[in-house]
């Protein structure tokens, strides 16, 4: 036992902890914030492993933006205080089929690679990662840019009514307004 | 280091993701639950980085697999990869998410009728 295998073992057990209690917390916002330590201490894992970059931008893109968003769509759509008595399924199938893939897999990886030491990795460079980004793998950078940018223009057109499908509720709105502005005219056309 | 450490703990935070998309019915917690599912691929590809290049090297192999021809790191880049993906999947997921709130006022998944909207459209 190393220095770095403790610390394998105490993020990956903090990670592992907090995953569970994202999947079973009867409180939205909590399951959201217990995901933030799970994906915080999953960059601790990076760190570790000698990917650096790819913590930071862990950090970034998921504990910053993508736990933001989701805190943000709980907010817009529905925020009780107090736990949520109707937000599971029955358990038995879930536990059946998520137990059995990660008891599995967990099972086949233990196996492949038994208790074996492997020497520890340099810690990679950003500079590194941008040689292998912008060398080996500039086709697939450039491809992902397009696809953020046809994501950005889908979100957008999805979330504005105007340019978007129309929905009924909307619609009734919109007409509500209409005449609302109507009897507001009527009425100022007859005090003048 | 012991890389079947962070294996495992993929693994399990893997099937913690798929328990979470069965088990929860609000589609936001799906979603995070997703998050899960891809954090955990994103490790087991950063953990295939450091193994398998220490344990190829002395191997003869194909020259597409040769670990002289990859430079370290490549399991990093798709993991970044995979990070981008995964933003671009919930920006679009919680637009889809939140335009559905909009029209129901609901967002449990089991509830999601299909034939409603041909209906209004029929009638």
């Amino acid at each position: 036992m190393t220095v770095a295998d403790v610390l394998l073992l105490a993020l990956g057990a903090v990670a592992v902890g907090a995953g569970f209690l994202v999947v079973t917390s009867a409180h939205l916002v909590r399951s959201g914030l217990y995901l933030v330590v799970s994906l915080g201490a999953i960059a601790g894992l990076y760190l570790v492993l000698g990917a650096e970059l790819v913590a930071w931008v862990q950090i970034l893109v998921y504990v910053g933006a993508v736990v933001v968003l989701l805190l943000f769509a709980v907010m817009l759509t529905r925020a009780p205080i107090g736990p949520s008595p109707d937000l599971d399924r029955p358990a038995v199938p879930a536990v059946l089929v998520g137990g059995g893939a990660g008891l599995g897999l967990a099972a086949l990886f233990a196996d492949a690679f038994r208790w074996v030491r492997y020497p520890a990795p340099e810690p990679g460079t950003a500079e590194r990662v941008g040689e292998q980004i912008f060398g080996a793998w500039v086709l697939p950078f450039e491809v992902l840019s397009i696809l953020l940018l046809s994501a950005l223009v889908g979100a957008i057109v999805l979330s504005r009514p105007d340019i978007g499908a129309r929905t009924p509720a909307v619609a009734e709105e919109h007409e509500a307004v209409a005449e609302q502005n109507k009897a507001v005219a009527e009425e100022h056309g007859q005090e003048v | 280091m012991h890389v079947v450490i962070p294996y495992v703990v993929g693994a399990l935070l893997f099937g913690l993701g798929v328990y979470g998309v069965l088990r929860r019915r609000n589609a936001i917690l799906v979603l995070m639950a997703v998050e899960l599912m891809l954090n955990a691929v994103n490790l087991i590809l950063v953990t295939a980085d450091v193994s398998l290049r220490s344990a190829l090297t002395g191997v003869v192999v194909e020259s597409w697999a040769r670990p002289g021809s990859a430079a370290p790191g490549t399991g990093g880049v798709l993991a970044l990869f995979v990070i981008v993906l995964a933003a671009a999947e919930v920006g679009v997921g919680l637009a889809i998410i939140l335009q559905y709130y909009r029209m129901r006022r609901a967002v449990v998944v089991d509830d999601v009728r299909l034939d409603a909207d041909e209906e209004r459209v029929a009638g």
